[in-house]
C-alpha cells in the first residue's frame, strides 16, 4: 500500500515543510485515518456526494464523437462535468471539510488558481458553516474575476496574493504561510494530490470515487475493464481519482494529459511529467518545472486548472515505473477538441478536461477496432466560454 | 577547526564575556553582491558573532513579506549556488573573521547535489547550512553529508514541537539549534509570545549544542529581554528593512543598528 508510513511514492512524496507544521500533519493524518474507519463519517460524505454534489455521475456512451474519430472505437465519458460547481474539485472539498469539522477546526483555508477549487471549497464551507478564506494570486483574480465573485456570494473571503508570480504556485505558498501561523485554529484544503504527506494521499482516495464508479459502470455496460483511461493532469487529482481503483488491473492503460501550451520548446507550457525534472516544492518531491539551479519556473496553459509546475508525487511515481504514461497536447489541440465535443456531443468541456479529449483525437487512428477508452471529463466549460470566445477572435486567452 | 565547531566556538565566545550572541541575518545578492559584501564587514565590525546568509529562493513558504521582497530583487540577479560558494570562498580569502552558514530552502542544494555542496562548501570556506523545508524526517541524505564535511547542519524547532520531538531533533543539531520563536513565518513584530523565556530554558535543558532564539526579533529592548534565555538571538528582516529602504547606503545603518543589537545582547 503506498504511500508508504514516510508518505512516499517510491522516491517521491514526504514531507518538506517547516517544522511548526509537522505536528498538524502528523495530527491530520491520524485524524483522517481514524475517521477513513468510521462508517458514520463515510454514510455522512456519501450522503453528501449523492444528495448534494449529484453522484454518481453517469458513464456516458459518446457515440457521435466516436463517429466522427472513424467509428471503430468506444468511447465513454465519465461526466463529473455535471457535478454541483461543475467539476470534480467538490468530491475532495466535501470530504476534506468534513474532515475538518471533525476535527473541530472552524477556520477553513485554501488556494486557487482559476478559481475552480476555490469556488468548490467556499460551497462545501458555506453547506458546513464554516468560515473561510480563500488565497488566489494577484493576477489570477483579475483573470478571473467572476469566480472572486463567485467564492465571495458563497461567504469566502478572497486575498490576492502580490508575490512571486502572482499565480497558483504563489497562492500554494501563502496558504502554506497561514496556515503556519493559524495551525492550531485552521484546516488547509489542498485542491489537488500534491503537498506535503497526507495530503496526496486524502484527495487521491476522495476522488477515488471517480474511478470506483467508472469500473462498476463500464464493467456492467462493455462487460470488460476498458482498454484505455484518459484523464487530463494539473496537480493530478481527477486523473489519480479516475487512474487509482484501475492501477491493478494491468491490463487497462492509464494515460495522463499534460498541457504543452504553445509547445514544450517554449517555455510556455505546463508539462511537468512530460518534460521536468525531480525537486521539492509545495512539502513533496516530485516533478517540476524548474531553471538549472532549481529555481520554479512559470508555468503556462489555455486551460487556467493545468497551469502550475508540479504534480502529484503518486504520478511521479507511476510515471517512473511505468504504470501510467504521460503525454501533452498544446493549447491550439485543446481548443479543436473543445470545439470537437461541444458540437458533437452537445457538451462544452472544461479546457482541462478538453486536453484528455485532444488526445483521444490524436491517437485514435492508431487504435484497433472496439477499442474501449474512458475520457475523465472532468469539468463543464462554462467557466471558459469567455477566454475562448477572446481567444478565437484574435486576443490571446 | 569544522565549520560546526566555529560556528559553537563563536557563540561560546560571546557567551564567555557574558552575552547572547548575536547572529544576523542577509540575503546575499539583496539587492546586489557588493552591497551584501559590505553589509558583511558592516557586520563583523559590529560585533556580530556568526552570519546567517540567505539565498534566495522562488518560493520562500516559510518567509513573510518583508524577506520575499528581499528575495525577489536577489533573484534578479539570477545567483547560482557555485556564484554563492565563490564569493564566499572570495570573502574568506581576504580574512573575512565571521563564521557564515547559508539559509536556503531545499530545492537549489538538492538540484546542485548534496554531496557536492558539502564538498564544496567545505573547500570554499562554509561553515554550515540552515534549511527551513528540511524537517528530521527528510534530512537524513543531507546530515550524512554535513556530518562528513564537519559542516553545521543547523535544525529548527517551533513552539508547536512536542517536547519528546525537540529531543531528538537537538541530537542532530550542529553548531546550535535554531528555536523558531513565533508559530509563523519570518518578519518583525511587535509581541513576542509570553511564554518564550520559559519554553527557551526548556529547550536549553535537552539541547547539547547552543540554543539560538529567532523569527520577528526587531528591537534592542526584544533581544534584552531574551538574551538571558538564549545562547544566540537571530535578528533578521529588521535588517532586510533597513537594506530595502537604504539600497547601497545600508552598510553604515545596519552597523550601526548591529551595534545596539550586541549591547543589548549583553547579560547585565
Ligand atoms: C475542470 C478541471 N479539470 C482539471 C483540473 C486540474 O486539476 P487536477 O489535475 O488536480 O485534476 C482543474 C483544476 O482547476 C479543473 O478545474
Amino acid at each position: 500500500m503506498l504511500p508508504n508510513k514516510q508518505g512516499k511514492f517510491g522516491p517521491f512524496g514526504g514531507r518538506f515543510v517547516p517544522e511548526t507544521l509537522m505536528p498538524a500533519l502528523a495530527e491530520l493524518e491520524e485524524a483522517y485515518r481514524r475517521l477513513k474507519r468510521d462508517s458514520g463519517f463515510r454514510r455522512e460524505l456519501a450522503w453528501y456526494l449523492r444528495e448534494y454534489a449529484g453522484r454518481p455521475t453517469p458513464l456516458y456512451p459518446a457515440r457521435r464523437l466516436s463517429e466522427a474519430l472513424g467509428g471503430h472505437l468506444r468511447i465513454y465519458l465519465k461526466r463529473e462535468d455535471l457535478l454541483h460547481t461543475g467539476a470534480h474539485k467538490i468530491n475532495n472539498t466535501l470530504g476534506q471539510v468534513l474532515l475538518a469539522r471533525r476535527m473541530g477546526k472552524r477556520r477553513i483555508i485554501a488556494e486557487t488558481g482559476a478559481g475552480q477549487h476555490g469556488v468548490a471549497t467556499a460551497t462545501a464551507a458555506a453547506l458546513l458553516g464554516l468560515e473561510c478564506v480563500v488565497y488566489m494570486g494577484a493576477k489570477d483574480t483579475v483573470r478571473q474575476a467572476m469566480n472572486v465573485f463567485r467564492m465571495e456570494l458563497l461567504g469566502a473571503k478572497v486575498i490576492p496574493v502580490e508575490s512571486g508570480t502572482q499565480t497558483l504556485k504563489d497562492a500554494i505558498n501563502e496558504a502554506i504561510r497561514d496556515w503556519v501561523t493559524n495551525v492550531e485554529t485552521t484546516f488547509y484544503v489542498i485542491g489537488s494530490v500534491v503537498g506535503p504527506h497526507p495530503y496526496p494521499m486524502i484527495v487521491r482516495d476522495f476522488q477515488s470515487v471517480i474511478g470506483r464508479e467508472a469500473r462498476r459502470q463500464i464493467l456492467k455496460l462493455e462487460g470488460r475493464l476498458p482498454d484505455m483511461v484518459i484523464a487530463c493532469v494539473g496537480g493530478g487529482s481527477n486523473a489519480m481519482g479516475i487512474f487509482y481503483p484501475f492501477v491493478r488491473d494491468q491490463v487497462v492503460k492509464l494515460v495522463g494529459v499534460e498541457a504543452a501550451g504553445q509547445g514544450l520548446e517554449s517555455d510556455r507550457h505546463s508539462a511537468t511529467l512530460t518534460v521536468g525534472e525531480p525537486g521539492v516544492l509545495h512539502g513533496m518531491m516530485t516533478y517540476l518545472l524548474q531553471d538549472r539551479v532549481g529555481q520554479i519556473k512559470g508555468a503556462h496553459s489555455i486551460a487556467p486548472g493545468l497551469d502550475y509546475p508540479g504534480v502529484g508525487p503518486e504520478h511521479a511515481f507511476l510515471k517512473e515505473c511505468g504504470r501510467a504514461e504521460y503525454v501533452a497536447v498544446d493549447d491550439e489541440e485543446a481548443l479543436s477538441a473543445f470545439r470537437l465535443l461541444s458540437e458533437t456531443e452537445g457538451i462544452i468541456p472544461a479546457l482541462e478536461s478538453a486536453h484528455a479529449v485532444a488526445y483521444l483525437v490524436k491517437i485514435a487512428d492508431r487504435l484497433p477496432r472496439d477499442t474501449i477508452v474512458v475520457v475523465n471529463l472532468s469539468g463543464r466549460g462554462d467557466k471558459d466560454v469567455a477566454a475562448v470566445r477572446d481567444y478565437l477572435s484574435g486576443k490571446t486567452a | 577547526m569544522t565549520g560546526a565547531e566555529k560556528v559553537r566556538q563563536a557563540i561560546e565566545e560571546a557567551n564567555r564575556k557574558a552575552r547572547a550572541a548575536l547572529i544576523p541575518y542577509l540575503c546575499a545578492w539583496d539587492p546586489d553582491l557588493e552591497t551584501t559584501r559590505a553589509l558583511l564587514w558592516a557586520l563583523a565590525e559590529a560585533g556580530a558573532s556568526v552570519v546567517e546568509l540567505g539565498f534566495p529562493f522562488s518560493d520562500p513558504l516559510a518567509d513573510g513579506p518583508t524577506i520575499q521582497a528581499a528575495t525577489q530583487r536577489a533573484l534578479r540577479h539570477q545567483p547560482s549556488l557555485e556564484d554563492f560558494l565563490e564569493f564566499v570562498a572570495g570573502l574568506y580569502a581576504e580574512d573575512y573573521p565571521l563564521p557564515i552558514v547559508v539559509m536556503g530552502y531545499y530545492n537549489p542544494f538538492f538540484r546542485f547535489g548534496l554531496k557536492r555542496f558539502a564538498r564544496e562548501a567545505r573547500e570554499a570556506g562554509l561553515c554550515g547550512a540552515i534549511i527551513p523545508d528540511l524537517p528530521l524526517e527528510e534530512a537524513r541524505p543531507w546530515l550524512r553529508e554535513a556530518r562528513r564535511r564537519g559542516l553545521a547542519s543547523v535544525m529548527l524547532v517551533a513552539p508547536t514541537t512536542p517536547a519528546e520531538r525537540l529531543e531528538r531533533i537537538a541530537q542532530v543539531s550542529t553548531g546550535f539549534l535554531y528555536y523558531v520563536s513565533v508559530t509563523g513565518i519570518t518578519g518583525a513584530r511587535d509581541r513576542l509570545p509570553e511564554d518564550l523565556a520559559l519554553r527557551l530554558d526548556l529547550c536549553r535543558e535537552v539541547s547539547p549544542v547552543p540554543v539560538a532564539v529567532g523569527f520577528g526579533i526587531a528591537r534592542p529592548e526584544q533581544v534584552k529581554m531574551l538574551a538571558p534565555h538564549a545562547e544566540a538571538i537571530v535578528v533578521g528582516s529588521a535588517l532586510v528593512k533597513i537594506v530595502e529602504a537604504e539600497g547601497s547606503r545600508a552598510p553604515e545603518k545596519v552597523k550601526r543598528f548591529v551595534k545596539d543589537l550586541v549591547s543589548a545582547a549583553e547579560r547585565s
